[in-house]
């Protein structure tokens, strides 16, 4: 049997090969048959992708980096979730990047990550992703791939339709999934209806260094807001948000948020919003929570309690916000390269429905209003309706767009991506994925400008895609070749957590400036040992602040003692490498924490509270050299009421 | 398979020797007699003068890097080398020590060994002058392999350190 199936492939393969040569420099649309499939996505070993792809990690809570075409993994990015490959979240420094109102949260649930944008175009300074369980918004830079900030949302929970940005970054908006009580008070849950509010926030980034401050909260009926996306183009001071459960069900929401014929897409001016609190209206309302912010010169994170939030509510400013029916409990809320189309993806539906801008304006200004609620306007759906795509779908969640003027839309339940006209609402092509499609993503994508070579799907299901792993696997996603008029499968590659939502670019716009180390003239860690010098052992109290300095291969000091039972010991170290690629590690036996790793240049500090007294060795934990077996120290731990003195030395 | 062991039993009784509250008895080391690890010539590098790399009188090899010629005032530059000194410090220290040899060879008297070129080329472009430089390469093997950091300095800032090993 074997041979057989190995002879029927070569001869497959030889028939692949002879119909690749026929059809060599003719542009190929007829799939794997006319092109090599293997070609578009090898990398040659030593040359690099031309993409870059950040995926979220949901459950994982962080954001993963890979290349396209290649399907190759480069980094996970530590945002929400402690991180012991790289001490992020276990050492001191980073501690308090995970503080919130509840205290430290060692987790959450990453959804949308979202690449900041300069007149509608992706510019390559920072990346947003949303903390969707203990709602926050980080920003990481994409110089230092580190996530450098994290602010708390306060009055959401379920924080989904986050993160996205507007065309200019001028706000990063999270809208909350679960309507609550605002403020949080204890009441019965069957006094939902009516009761309980949606919380739209809009939070400013600095445009120097892209610091975040929550500008205002728009307190909204008790929905559920799914997902949303910017104007751009035209339709720039506009935000769009999907809405399910409009029926304000609080139990059983399979069956009782499904309804409605018909949920919204909330349209909200936010530049009108952003005009009436500049002067002065909104409702300043007390709240608690966690700013974190990473400070890359003393490499060094501080935690900052807010106390108050701006509210705004939405029947206070005439024509800010209006509601533009959709069916059926829409999930993708997503905006083309012009701004002129808001397609709503009713999840339980079979078609697409699409609005138009221009529409929902005339809509506005004719006053053509059908009804309202809880004081917000309803515009008629015909109204605004520009068409719908009757693709023969089922399930459709997420669209992202080309280059030239075509839409992608993935459907769950049917397992495909389909390619439609924007306009004329055709479909020119579906093809399947393996399997229950959730989100997909175009490089460029939700932007003015997409890169219209590759899109990802991103699936939910994997099932027999690799080799069985047990009953939990990696997610499976699949890239297609979307530059013919076919889209073209090319590649299967497995990912990490749960993708639910990428973002991409092209390499160019990261790669050059990316950064290779920390430069120590720039390092103001208040315990950093600059030089060999400056390494040292201080005792305050109970406290031993080692002053510790590593480079190839050895540390400064390695040989400690006076360290005494009841101590809390914080290792203080300095990598003093200046080279591209030279981290070195820590890690101390016993150690109820991670190991650190260390960026040339860079300090950080772990602790240690020895318990037994003995000679406790540490190491490095990066193959940093041939000598890197060598790269180890001792440190002797006596009992408390003893009187040795500390002393400290290298090589001694 | 027997080194690792002995070796275990020197660092234990090194351990012991430098207890210094609750000293322990003294054990003295193992009394096999060890022959030191000798370098092993690179073989297309023959030695010309002197048994080691690091003391071997070459002053006509220029290195491998940005620097080609580079011509010493009479004088030293006192405001110079103290920069040096600064940058030495800070970026050097860790691993070559002055007057004794550390995880790198003592930097005094270097420039009677070596051009000041080679010396500049060193410290800004170590990892082709070991790959290419035959002292270099030889210096790498007479000190463990353990590889010359590239700190990243500028040639203005080499330029001081080498002012500064010339007052050492």
């Amino acid at each position: 049997m074997k041979k057989i199936k190995y002879s029927m492939l070569t001869l497959l393969g030889l028939a692949l090969v002879f119909a690749s040569c026929g059809d060599q420099g003719k542009s190929s649309s007829n799939g794997a048959l006319s092109s090599s499939a293997a070609e578009k996505v090898y990398v040659a070993p030593g040359e690099q992708d031309d993409y870059y792809a950040f995926l979220s990690g949901g459950y994982s809570g962080n954001l993963t980096v890979y290349g396209l075409p290649s399907g190759r993994m480069f980094k996970e990015i530590p945002v929400f979730s402690q991180f012991p490959t790289s001490g992020y979240g276990y050492s001191e420094e980073t501690k308090p990047m995970l503080n919130t109102s509840f205290g430290f949260v060692p987790w959450d649930d990453s959804h949308h990550p979202d690449i900041s944008q300069t007149s509608g175009e992706l510019d390559g300074r920072w990346i947003f992703i949303n903390g969707n369980n203990t709602p926050r918004i980080a920003r990481i830079s994409l110089t230092s791939f580190e996530t450098e900030e994290i602010i708390e949302v306060p009055n959401s929970a379920g924080n989904h339709s986050s993160s996205f940005i507007t065309e200019n970054t001028e706000y990063v908006v999270a809208g909350t999934r679960f309507a609550v009580p605002v403020p949080q008070r204890d009441m019965s849950i069957k006094e939902y209806k009516g009761n309980f509010k949606g919380a739209l926030s809009f939070i400013s980034v600095n445009p120097e260094d892209g610091r975040m401050d929550l500008k205002f909260q728009l307190l909204m009926p008790g929905f559920n807001y799914d997902l949303s996306h910017p104007g751009r183009g035209k339709s720039h001071g506009w935000f769009f948000f999907t809405t399910y459960n409009t029926e304000e069900a609080n139990s059983l929401l399979e069956v009782n948020a499904s309804q409605n014929d018909k949920d919204f897409i909330a349209a909200i001016n936010w530049k009108k919003i952003e005009e009436y609190v500049n002067n002065g209206g909104g409702t300043k309302m007390p709240a608690n929570y966690a700013h974190n912010v990473y400070d890359e010169h003393t490499h060094t994170a501080t935690s900052t309690m807010k106390k108050e939030v701006l509210t705004v509510d939405p029947t206070q400013v005439p024509g800010a916000v209006y509601f533009l029916p959709t069916p059926k409990s829409p999930h993708g809320c997503d905006v083309d390269p012009t701004g002129q189309y808001i397609v709503g993806n009713g999840k339980l539906s079979a078609d697409l429905t699409v609005h138009s801008f221009d529409k929902m304006l005339a809509a506005i200004e004719g006053e053509k209003f059908d009804g309202e609620a809880y004081g917000i306007p309803i515009l008629k759906f015909e109204d605004v309706l520009a068409g719908q795509v009757k693709s023969g779908g089922l399930g459709p969640l997420h669209t992202e767009f080309d280059d030239k003027g075509n839409a992608y839309t993935t459907f769950f339940i049917s397992s495909e991506v389909v390619k439609w006209k924007v306009g004329t609402w055709e479909v020119i092509d579906r093809k399947p994925t393996y399997y229950s499609v959730g989100h997909l993503m175009i490089p460029g994508g939700n932007s003015r400008k997409p890169f219209g070579k590759y899109v990802v799907a991103m699936n939910k299901i994997t099932k027999d895609r690799y080799l069985p792993t047990g009953p939990e696997m990696e997610h499976s996603a699949q890239l297609y070749d979307i530059s013919g008029e076919k889209m073209e499968l090319l590649y299967d590659f497995p990912t990490h957590g749960e993708p639910h939502y990428a973002a991409g670019c092209p390499a160019e716009l990261l790669a050059p400036k990316s950064q290779k180390i920390y430069r120590l003239d720039e390092n103001k860690h208040p315990y950093a040992a600059l030089g060999t010098n400056d390494t040292r052992v201080e005792r305050k109290g109970n406290e031993v602040h080692v002053y510790m300095s590593m480079i190839r291969s050895h540390f400064t000091p390695d040989n400690i003692e006076g360290v005494k039972v009841g101590d809390k010991v914080y290792f203080h170290i300095t990598n003093h490498e200046q080279d591209f690629d030279v981290p070195h590690g820590f890690a101390m036996i016993g150690q109820n924490t991670s190991e650190l790793l260390i960026m040339p240049g860079q300090t950080k500090t772990s602790v240690w509270e020895p318990k037994t007294p003995g000679v406790w060795p540490f190491y490095c934990t990066d193959f940093c050299s041939a000598l890197h077996q060598e790269m180890q120290g001792y440190v002797r731990v006596s009992p408390a009421n003893s009187n040795i003195e500390l002393s400290w030395s290298l090589g001694d | 398979m027997k080194i690792p062991f002995k070796s275990t039993i020197l660092l234990l009784s090194l351990l012991m020797l430098s207890c210094g509250g609750k000293e322990e008895k003294k054990k003295e080391g193992f009394s096999v007699k060890q022959q030191k690890t000798t370098t092993e010539k690179a073989v297309e590098t023959p030695a010309v003068s002197g048994d080691k790399a690091s003391e071997r009188v070459d002053l006509t090899t220029k290195g491998v890097g940005p620097i080609k010629s580079l011509t010493l005032d009479e004088a030293i530059d006192d405001a110079m080398a103290a920069k040096g000194k600064e940058v030495y410090d800070q970026m050097c220290l860790a691993c070559h020590r002055i007057g004794k040899k550390f995880i790198g060879p003592a930097p005094n008297g270097v420039l009677e060994r070596r051009t000041p070129e080679w010396v500049m080329n060193m410290i800004l472009n170590p990892e082709q002058m070991v790959k290419e430089d035959p002292l270099a390469k030889e210096l790498l093997i007479e000190f463990n392999g353990s590889p010359m950091a590239n700190q990243g300095l500028t040639e203005e800032q080499a330029r001081a350190v080498l002012e500064y090993f010339r007052t050492l």
